[in-house]
């Protein structure tokens, strides 16, 4: 479809960090979104060419196959802590993890939390989708209580495995770390303001500022069996009440 | 002529619907088409009708779509 | 061994304290920052060896240090590290085992080390001092076979030597700059491709062929990185074969014995793997019995065993618990194989 170039003017492209490689993500996963939104920071805060991923275990696992950019990728919980390793060897890098609620708050959630607490100057980008997607649907530590997964069949029962943790708020007690929100996309606002608060948390890295985390509300439509559109619904109306949006530190 | 305009790439698109849900203009619809990947594509039913707000482009978790807007007289 | 480390150009150091290797945490903890190099204690030995696979990845020679516990904590990090391609410097003060053990020195960690601890086809060389001087040695070796080789080096050592002072000298420090490069590490996608480490390969088609060629890497390093030192094995009829802490006091044991009249040889392997199999080999033709002696219930002996199969007697005397041999233990176990 060819567009009349003369009489259009184009105000939404791919990001130059990407590359051209589809994404391997599900249809209408917002792991996408965020991916675009990383880009998109990294291409406005020019800093393609110093920027190391740190990729984790779970559906993101090879995203940093899709930037133009160096990548790692690390044990499933331990992004964290290779993030440290690079950051304290050459802090002239950009490095940032990109960790599920699985891979950051249940078998990482060491790793996290120190990282946090020693005010790493490095960006924790959290997608909190309240399942381990890429191992089919478990239970994960945000699950909400009595959502059924493959494996709380009847539905998280709150005596047997607790509660959904919140992870920001859990960061946000200590204090080292300068910037720690959290974000969702299920609508237009929202998107906006992930990508103004991504931008934020990467320009506190680039500024030597120290940590900043951002917690992500993002749905997962295969594992959660709804359409797209339902699972941004259900994101509006279920699950930002067990976790609040809106940013908890800003020491920036 | 229509403010804006999308260009949907079919071979990117995943038929996951959010850029039709979230079109505030209802501009968006599904085809007859598939791609080689099997989904479902989406194309534009309604193109007069767009305003070029990019809304269907920011939802798009395949960046699938570009968007265009009208040149105004007074853009060099 | 701290201090050869940072001769050898290492310029980041992971740590979590446990006995008997608290020491190098301490002294690196004043020592890096010095140096300008990175250090951080961290929550885990298993952040700790994740740390080292970051610092690894970004191109700086790297180390961490624990003892037995904190070892097997390491050993998916391990695993990474030899998937990925990465050098790094593992130093495992041993101590006794298994479970909480004691602080004693002990060698029942030689399985973990060199028949791979953690998940995988995968070789980690592994070196075994027996004095202060010889660690020194050790530890500058194991830097430069990590960067030869792309491969996580063990220093394999035990409580003994961490609790000992003996007068070394240090060999001349290394300018971490002019090491050779490293075009894969992450230094940031300026100017070029950018790089990845990794060790995910979802295709088995892809993990057979970067693992085959790994395995041809560890070929070579059996082929050329063998060390081992032999005693007064020329005119032997009777040899030991110990490493570590149990060599040195082996070699009070051949003076003893030769003092007798007894032809007495020491075999002391220093690299655990790549084994010294083929000294040992020629050995079974000459004498009819190499006692394996160890500070455990029986490991590195399976590797003698394998070398000399059934050309000579190998009897097996272990310590357990963290009691170590004496020379006079390890010369009546000598003599009753004589007699």
């Amino acid at each position: 479809m060819s567009v009349n170039a003369d009489k259009m003017v184009r105000v939404f492209e791919r990001p130059r960090s990407l590359t051209d490689a589809q994404f391997s993500y599900c249809p209408g996963c917002h792991h996408g979104l965020v991916t675009r939104i990383v880009a998109q920071t990294i291409d406005e805060l020019g800093i393609q060419d110093r920027t190391v991923i740190v990729a984790p275990v779970g559906c993101a696992v090879t995203m940093y196959e899709w930037f133009r950019c160096d990548g790692i990728q690390a044990a499933h919980g331990r992004a964290c802590a290779v993030a440290t390793g690079i950051k304290r060897v050459n802090p002239n890098l950009i490095v940032f993890t990109y960790q599920g609620d699985g891979d950051l708050a249940a078998i990482g959630t060491a790793e996290s939390i120190h990282a946090a607490n020693r005010g790493e100057n490095i960006t924790v980008v959290f997608i909190n989708n309240q399942i381990y997607g890429m191992t089919g649907g478990q239970m994960a530590p945000t699950t909400l209580v009595g959502q059924r997964t493959t494996s709380c069949p009847d539905g998280r029962n709150a005596q047997l495995a607790g509660y959904p943790i919140r992870f920001a708020e859990m960061i946000a007690q200590l204090d080292a770390p300068v910037y720690v929100t959290r974000q969702a996309l299920y609508d237009q606002k929202r998107i906006m303001a992930a990508s103004r608060a991504i931008k934020k948390a990467f320009q506190c890295q680039v500024e030597g500022k120290g940590y900043s985390l951002v917690e992500v509300l993002t749905n997962c439509p295969t594992n959660w069996r709804m359409s797209p559109a339902q699972s941004n619904s259900h994101l509006m109306d279920e699950v930002v009440r067990a976790f609040p949006l809106g940013d908890l530190v800003d020491r920036d | 002529m229509p403010k804006g305009t999308v260009a949907i790439d079919q071979e990117r698109c995943k038929g996951c619907g959010l850029c039709i849900a979230f079109c505030p203009e209802d501009v968006l619809a599904y085809s007859a088409e598939y791609n080689r990947s099997g989904y479902n594509v989406v194309y534009m039913k309604e193109p007069e009708r767009c305003i070029g707000c990019a809304f269907c482009a920011q939802t798009c978790p395949d960046i699938a779509i570009e968007v265009y807007r009208e040149r105004k007289p007074r853009q060099r | 061994m701290a201090e050869a480390a940072i001769c050898a150009g290492c310029r980041a150091y992971f740590g979590y304290p446990i006995t008997p290797q608290n020491e190098i945490l301490e002294y690196m903890a004043a020592r890096m920052p010095a140096v300008g190099g990175a250090f951080v204690q961290a929550e885990s030995e298993v952040a700790a060896i994740n740390m080292c696979y970051g610092a690894s990845a970004a191109g700086v020679r790297t180390m961490t240090s624990s003892s037995s516990p904190g070892i097997s904590l390491k050993m998916e990090g391990i695993s990474y590290l030899a998937a990925a391609d990465l050098p790094c410097v593992i130093i495992n003060v041993a101590r006794g085992g298994p479970g909480l053990g004691n602080i004693a020195p002990a060698q029942g960690d030689y399985f973990q080390a060199t028949k791979g601890g953690g998940h995988g086809d995968y070789r980690m060389i592994v070196l075994g001092p027996a004095t202060i001087a010889e660690a020194i040695e050790i530890v500058m070796l194991a830097f430069d076979l990590a960067d030869k080789y792309r491969v996580p080096v063990m220093v394999l050592s035990d409580g003994m030597l961490g609790q000992m002072m003996e007068p070394i000298k240090l060999a001349e420090p290394v300018d971490p700059g002019l090491l050779p490069a490293k075009p894969w590490a992450l230094t940031g996608a300026s100017g070029r491709r950018p790089n990845a480490v990794t060790s995910y390969a979802m295709d088995p088609r892809d993990l057979n062929r970067i693992n085959t060629k790994r395995q041809t890497r560890y070929r070579q390093i059996e082929e050329k990185e063998v060390r081992y030192r032999e005693t007064e094995t020329s005119d032997a009829t009777i040899v030991v074969v110990a490493y570590g802490t149990v060599a040195r006091i082996a070699r009070t044991t051949v003076k003893m014995a030769r003092s007798q009249g007894i032809k007495l040889g020491l075999v002391q392997p220093i690299t655990l793997w790549p084994f010294p199999y083929a000294p040992l080999r020629a050995l079974s033709n000459q004498v009819n019995t190499i006692i394996t002696v160890e500070m455990s219930a029986g490991q590195m002996v399976e590797d003698v065993r394998l070398a000399v199969c059934d050309r000579a007697e190998t009897p097996f005397y272990g310590e357990l618990g963290g009691l170590v041999p004496t020379p006079k233990d390890i010369l009546r176990e000598v003599q009753r194989n004589v007699s």
